[in-house]
Parts: C-alpha cells; structure tokens; sequence
C-alpha cells in the first residue's frame, strides 16, 4: 500500500479523490432517494403565515396558490386581510424587506362576517357555491344561512347573489375580544417635561 | 419557629392602610336596586334560569353554571327580576355585558337553605358540589372558581393548605379586619377545607404590619393544628406564587400550578364564604369591601350585597365627588379605573379607591428607558422586564415567550421603580393579550384552511366522480358499436339472428299498432271534448260578467279566446290524425309521437331565439325596477322607523348598486347590438 503510493505519488492521490468523490456521491444519492421531501416546504410555511381567509384578493385562487407563487418569487404584500402584521410574518421568514401592503389588491379592513336577511334569501344556492369554507347552509329553493364562526369575511358570497341580501357585519368588540392596548407610543415622546405636566394639573386643579 | 423564606425583588410602598381601619365592618344596607353581572368570574359566564317579572328570594339561584369551569349568581336580598339586558360593568373596556337587575322589595327574605349539621358526614364530592353551587370564586381578586382550585385529581397530595391573609396591597384592608372581627369563621372555614383536602399541614399567612388580626387568629387557632405564619411586609407577597415560596421555599414551577408541588392557596374572604355555604348554606351573595381614599368623608369596610351599585356604596361612606378625579376598583398597583360610579359591586371588587387630588397623581409622560436594571431587582419573578419592554415595543411575540412573558404577573412593581415613567405593565399586558389573540386567529386560520382543503378535495372527486362516469359511458358506448360492428361482419349465425330479432319486433310492433292507433284517436278525441266543455263554461261566464259589468270581463275574454284557439288547435290535431292514420305503417305509428315531440321542442326553441333578445333583456329590466322600487320602499320605512345606521348604509349601497344595474339594463336595451 505504502509501497504503491510512493511509487505513483499522483496516481495514488488521484484515485484517491475519486475514491472521495465516489462514496460522498453514493451518500448524497441515497439520502436523496430515502429523504426526498414531499411538496414544497417554504410554500408551506408560507400558507401557515397566511390568514386563510380564500378571498383571492391576491389575484390567485386562494391562500395556497399566493403561497406557491410567493415561493416562486411573487410580492408579499398583495394580501390585505394578513395586513401590515402578515406582511411583517412573511418579510422575517423570507428575510426579504418589508414593504407596503398594495393597494390595487384592497385596504386592510375590519374584521367582518357574512350575515344573510334570510326573508329575502331566495334560496338560489349560488352564495353556496362561492363560499371557499363550506361556511354557508341551505338548499335549493331553501332559506340559507352563514355558519358564524366559520365565516372568514371573504366578500366572494356578495358578488353571486341575485337579490342582494348579503351583508357584511364588522365584528363588535366584546369582552370577550377586547385587551388592553399598548401605551401610546406618542405619549412616550417627551413633548412637556415633568415639572410641566405638574404646573399644568395645579391650574387645572 | 418556623423559618421564613424570601421571594426576588418586591417594593415598598406607602401602605395607607390605617384610613380604612379606624371603624368596624359596617352594613352598607339594601339599595332599590342591584345588578347582578352574569360572569363576576373566570371562566363561561353563568346562564339565567329566571324570567324578567319573576319573584326571587334572598340567596335563590337566579343563574347556573355553564360548564366545569364557572359558578352559579345567587338573589343577594328577595325582590323581583326587573330585566335581563346588557349593562356596563366593573371592567376596563368599559363595555357592557349581559346581567341580571332585581328590584330590591326591602323585605330582605331568605329562601330555604341547605344546612350541614355536621360536614364531616358529607362525602368529599357532595361538599365540592355545595362549595360550586353557593357560587364562590376567589374573593382575593381573580376570581377562579373556588371548587375547580379545590377539586384535586385523585392521586395528587396536599402537603400544604395556605389560607392567605396577606392583603400585600396598599389601602386595601378587607381582608384584614375580616380576620380581626371573624377569625372563628376564618379557623372554621380552614378546618372544613382541612377535612376536604387532608393536608400535611396548615398555614394562615400574614404580614406582619396587622398585628391586630395576628393576635385574633392566633386566639382562634388555638388547640388546632392550624398554624399562624408572620413575615415581613412586602409588595407582592400576597401574589399566590409568592406566597407559597415564603412559606415553603419552594416554586411553583413556569406555566404549572400550586397543586404540582402540593400546595393549594386560598385567600381568607373565600375561605370564610365557604364556611358560611357549608355551615349555613348561605350562598355567596355579599362581601367585605374596603371603600377609601381622601375623596371619602368615612373611609371604611362595608358588608355590601353583589349587584349594589358603587355610586350607592360610595354615598353611604360619605363620597365627595368633586375631590375625586378617577375612581378606582382594587388598589393603586393592580386596580383599574372603572368607567362609571354606577357599575355593580361585583365577587372580586375588594376595593374602592376614591383618591383626592393630590393623591396618586396621573404619572409624569414618560422617559426613554435608560437600561438602569432597576425593574429586573423590583420583579419579585425574576424577570427582565427591560428586555420585555423593547420586544414589546418591537411587538417581537416569539421573544417574548423565550423572555416567559406569562409568567408576568403583572403585579406593577417595575413600573413602580420606573425613573423613566414607563408604564411597563400596560406593555405586558397589552403584549400577553395580543399574543393570545396570535395564538386564536392561528388556531382559526388552522381551521379555515382544513375546510378549504376539505372542499377542494370534494370538489376534485366529484370532478373525477363525473369524468369517471363520462368515461364509462363512451367506453360502454363503444363496446355496442364495436359489437353492432362484430355483429355485422361476423357469421351466418349472429346475421340470421339479428334478422330474426328484427323480424319478431316487426310482428310484435304489427300486434300492438291498431290497438295503439286507436287509444291515440281516443285521446285526441277526448281532448276536443274537454276542451269545447271549458270553452262553453267560460263563455257562460262572461257572459254573466258582461251582463254585470264586472271588472272582469278582459281577463275572462282573453281566456274564452285562448280556450277557443286551443279548442282550434285539438280539432285541426284529430283530423290530421284521422286523415294520416290509415296511411300510416304501424312502425311510422310507433315512431310519430317522439318526432312529433322533438319537433314541438324544434319550434318552441325557435320563437324563443326570435324574441329573446329584446323581450328577455325587456324582462330582466322589469324585474329588476321591481327590485329597486322594493329595497327604495325598505330604505325608507327603515329610515322613518329610525333602525340602525349599519342597516340604512347597507340599503342606501343596495339601491344605488341597482339603480346602476337598471341603467345598464336600459343602455343594453336601447342597444342590443352591444350585447
């Protein structure tokens, strides 16, 4: 062996190599057969980051087609119920800059639900066709309803209906939704010393 | 003598405790009326099980529990129930939420109750299921439902039962002269929670700044095994964690609870109610308040039914409302300011704060942090409170979480030590509530995308469901053609049979085709028939309408002369018939019905292409002006019945949509070619 590589200093180091490359090879091989992914998983992660609502305000057909095509290279910020907040989620994650939400795609607006008069409802079915959650109920020539809390606030119900019964309700603040908020960061600007604020509660006093 | 741990950090700030301890408990009375809150504690909010008119009684079930959970209201006095609505409540929002009002009568009648001549006798559950239904939650501020604290997993240990009297807040002194007036019900109430528990032992901890109630605990406690604990006063030491490890040493462990090491805390005013449920079956329907402050002539403790307003209470201690700038329920560090003087005293209100003008000053605006390290000595969990403060700032919610954001327990002391003024704890508490609003629209998101994916899924295999069906009907499709095929250049044998086939059709066609031709002609017939009876009938009826200037008389005559038509159309069919029948073969028969009816269909198709596109546009635009003319009606009658603004918008957008509907309509109208 010794003998061999003293007497072919190159061809020893060459067949070495290959040797080298010829195992690692083998590895890479086999892992990529036996630990293939399935998917694509940065779409993935992008849809969980998404707020599902299916609207396609984006231009795609649903959350899962913006989150491929984000994948591939798509704007981040076409997506207006996510917001400021989603677009910031999906800015970290990609490390890209963030940006904007675009306007052409709609504003950020308040969280809303889909509420049907249901004296008016003709019972077309067409609502339900369009509903990307399965969240309307009713049958042909019945009264239909919306499932509340399955209602993501999509808008898709209001084009279809003939009659125009649908009405998108803005959530109420409850005990339930209310929290705190964070301290006005304006407040935190030192717009009066202290000293002022006391002068100006003694003449208010 | 038993040895006293310490927790980290803590404050201390001025009690002002003595104001409020100058007078014994004093009765605040019956107010007209009392407005009883449907959720005074964590957990579902209670369900009412009493109608708007109905008499109750002091102490009768007006609300039930709704889940594991909660706990039922009960009737503080006897009285009727006046409404059942939405009313403002002690709480921050300053929203409102469902309660129940009762009318007071004055008569103050008690419903019968459920005594205990000797609670040793009762099982453990049944005691469990007296402590939940007399309705106690935490009386300390939290408000946890006492029985679900008490309800141990069968298996787990008490080593430890802490009867918490440390009342570490200033101002607040509830507690502490409970345990001066009552400490035989305080020592009674331990024993029962002792017999339920089986605890190693018993502490009652106190401070050492009431030396008063120490010495009337001790004398209660005398004889039994229930032991006294003093340690020096400090800001929070009352907090259950911090408690538990001045007592113990031991901590309870991040996101755990005191039952993981053994121990299980009760503050005194809980304690003494579930005395009173057990004992004397009386539910839980006033408590001990402390009401103080320099804008109150009397500052004192009042015995006060739930449900009485605080405008009410406030009067009996001599309020003066115009020192007082807010008025605040719970003490300086952990209150908050009510929005009303007239929500309820609710089961975890311990304290009215009326502070005068020169107390408690609003904080100066705040500074730049300057990193001095002085909230991370104060946090009494060990906590960065800095580094909490500039995640929170950067809404940095991950961090936060590595940072135990919700161990906080948001007791104030770093805000406290603040040179900077910053409202720390507004932060955490803005941050804890918006990470738990992450956590559910992720878990809703979760949701929708499950019934999106749901009805993709549907949608593709009904997809392939039909394509499949599709399928199989070509394929069978052209297996027949195939075997047609086969059948025709195939041998002598498929041929003759075909032919055979064909030849025992015809001779069964011939059988049934006279048969057949006659009941056609019979139809025919009967139809003439039938239709000259209504044609007579209708004219007999115009005729009397004619002769009485009915206003009926067109439509009667447009349906005489359609009937005529009609009678018209059935003759010209029978003769056609009688004239083709007897050149008819019998297989032309068979086959003249369905081609008479495909040609029907022909025609029909054809008159409506010709009209279609005036007349079908003509219809859509009157049915739509219909429309407009019915939501513009709507509109109106909501705007003149005063409904609410959200219903006026939605209409006001409808009409103006469909008035561009109708437009359009009408443009597509005068242009068809555009179309």
């Amino acid at each position: 062996m010794l003998e061999f590589i003293v007497q072919y200093p190159l061809l020893s180091a060459l067949l070495a190599l290959v040797g080298l490359g010829a195992v690692f090879g083998a590895v890479l091989g086999f892992a990529a057969v036996q630990f293939k992914t399935e998917g694509n998983p940065i779409a993935d992660q992008i849809n969980a980051l998404l707020p599902q609502t299916q609207c396609g305000q984006c231009g795609y057909p649903g959350c899962r087609p913006y989150a491929e095509a984000v994948a591939n290279g798509e704007a981040i910020n076409k997506c207006p119920p996510g917001g400021e907040a989603g677009i910031q989620a999906l800015a970290a994650l990609l490390d890209l800059e963030v940006i904007p939400l675009d306007e052409e795609h709609g504003e950020e607006k308040v969280k809303a639900v889909a509420f049907i008069r249901e004296a008016e409802c003709i019972g077309c079915t067409k609502c339900i066709q369009a509903c990307p959650v399965d969240a309307i109920l009713g049958a042909a020539k019945q009264m239909h309803t919306v499932i509340a809390s399955e209602c993501t606030g999509c808008d898709l119900c209001l084009e279809p209906c003939p009659v125009d019964c649908i009405d998108m309700i803005p959530q109420r603040e409850s005990l339930q939704t209310w929290h705190w908020p964070l301290p006005d960061p304006a407040s935190r600007e030192p717009q009066v010393i202290a000293t002022d604020a006391e002068a100006a509660e003694d003449r208010a006093a | 003598m038993r040895k006293i741990f310490d927790f980290h950090g803590g404050i201390h700030p001025q009690e002002n405790k003595h104001q409020s301890l100058q007078t014994p408990i004093r009765d605040a009375g019956i107010p007209p009326e009392l407005v009883l809150p449907l959720g005074q504690h964590i957990g579902a909010p209670a369900s009412p099980i009493v109608e708007v008119g109905q008499r109750v009684l002091k102490g009768q079930m007006i609300a039930e529990p709704l889940g594991f959970v909660s706990v039922p209201v009960h009737a503080p006095t006897s009285g009727t129930v006046s409404a059942i609505e939405d009313r403002q409540i002690a709480h921050p929002s300053g929203l409102q939420a469902p309660c129940i009002v009762i009318a007071s009568d004055g008569r103050d009648e008690w419903a019968p109750l459920t005594t205990a001549a000797d609670y040793r006798q009762l099982a453990r559950e049944e005691l469990l299921a007296r402590i939940r239904n007399a309705g106690i939650a935490g009386m300390g501020g939290a408000g946890f439902p006492s029985a679900v604290k008490l309800s141990t997993r069968p298996g787990s240990q008490v080593n430890t039962l802490i009867i918490n009297g440390t009342e570490c807040e200033p101002y607040i002194t509830a507690d502490d002269v409970l345990m001066r007036e009552q400490p035989g019900r305080i020592v009674a109430g331990a024993r029962i929670l002792q017999h339920l528990l089986a605890p190693g032992e018993t502490l009652i901890g106190i401070e050492d700044n009431k030396p008063e109630a120490i010495a009337a605990l001790r004398a209660a406690a005398q004889g039994t095994e229930i032991e006294v604990v003093v340690f020096p006063t400090k800001y929070p030491s009352g907090g259950e964690k911090q408690l538990i490890e001045i007592l113990t040493g031991k901590q309870v462990p991040s996101g755990g609870l005191p039952l993981d090491i053994g121990v299980i805390c009760q503050n005194v005013g809980s304690v003494v109610a579930i005395h009173d449920a057990i004992v004397e079956g009386r539910p839980l329907i006033s408590r001990v308040t402390t009401v103080t402050g320099e804008a109150i002539a009397e500052p004192g403790n009042f015995t006060v039914l739930l449900g009485t307003p605080m405008q009410y209470l406030l009067a009996r201690a001599g309020y003066r409302a115009e020192q007082n700038r807010r008025l605040i329920m719970g003490g300086p560090m952990m209150g908050f300011t009510v929005p009303d003087a007239n929500v309820p005293i609710v089961k975890t209100t311990n304290c009215l704060l009326a502070p005068g003008h020169g107390e408690l000053p609003a904080p100066s605006p705040a500074q730049a942090c300057i990193r001095c390290g002085m909230c991370a000595q104060a946090c009494p969990v060990s906590l960065l409170p800095q580094q909490l403060f500039w995640f929170a700032q950067g809404k940095e919610f991950e961090k936060l979480e590595s940072h135990q954001l919700f161990d906080c327990i948001e007791c104030g002391a770093c805000s406290w030590v603040c040179p900077s003024n910053i409202p720390l704890v507004q932060y955490y508490r803005a941050s804890k509530a918006e990470v738990l609003q992450l956590r559910r629209d992720h878990e809703r998101s979760d949701q929708s995308r499950m019934r999106f994916e749901a009805r993709q899924a549907r949608l593709e295999r009904e997809e392939a469901e039909k394509t499949a069906k599709r399928a199989a009907r070509k394929q069978a499709a052209q297996q027949r053609a195939q075997a047609a095929a086969a059948g025709g250049s195939g041998d002598e044998d498929p041929i003759q049979a075909a032919i055979d086939r064909a030849k025992a059709k015809k001779a069964a066609q011939q059988a049934g085709g006279a048969q057949h031709d006659a009941s056609e002609q019979e139809k025919l017939e009967k139809a003439v028939v039938t239709t000259r009876q209504r044609l007579e009938t209708a004219s007999s009826k115009l005729a009397q309408a004619q002769a009485e200037g009915s206003d009926l008389v067109t439509a009667l005559q447009t349906g005489v002369d359609k009937t005529r038509a009609k009678l018209a159309a059935a003759e010209k069919a029978l003769q056609e018939f009688q004239q083709a029948g007897p050149a008819l073969t019998a297989g032309d028969a068979a086959g003249d019905p369905a081609a008479a009816a495909i040609a029907r269909a022909m025609a029909a198709r054809q008159a409506d292409a010709a009209m279609a596109p005036a007349d079908k546009a003509r219809n859509q635009l009157q049915g739509l002006e219909q429309r407009l003319e019915k939501t513009r009606d709507r509109l109106a009658s909501s705007q003149a019945n005063g409904d609410e603004q959200k219903i006026i918008e939605a209409l006001a957008m409808t009409v103006t949509r469909l008035e561009e509907k109708v437009s359009a309509a009408r443009e597509q109208l005068k242009n068809p070619g555009d179309a």
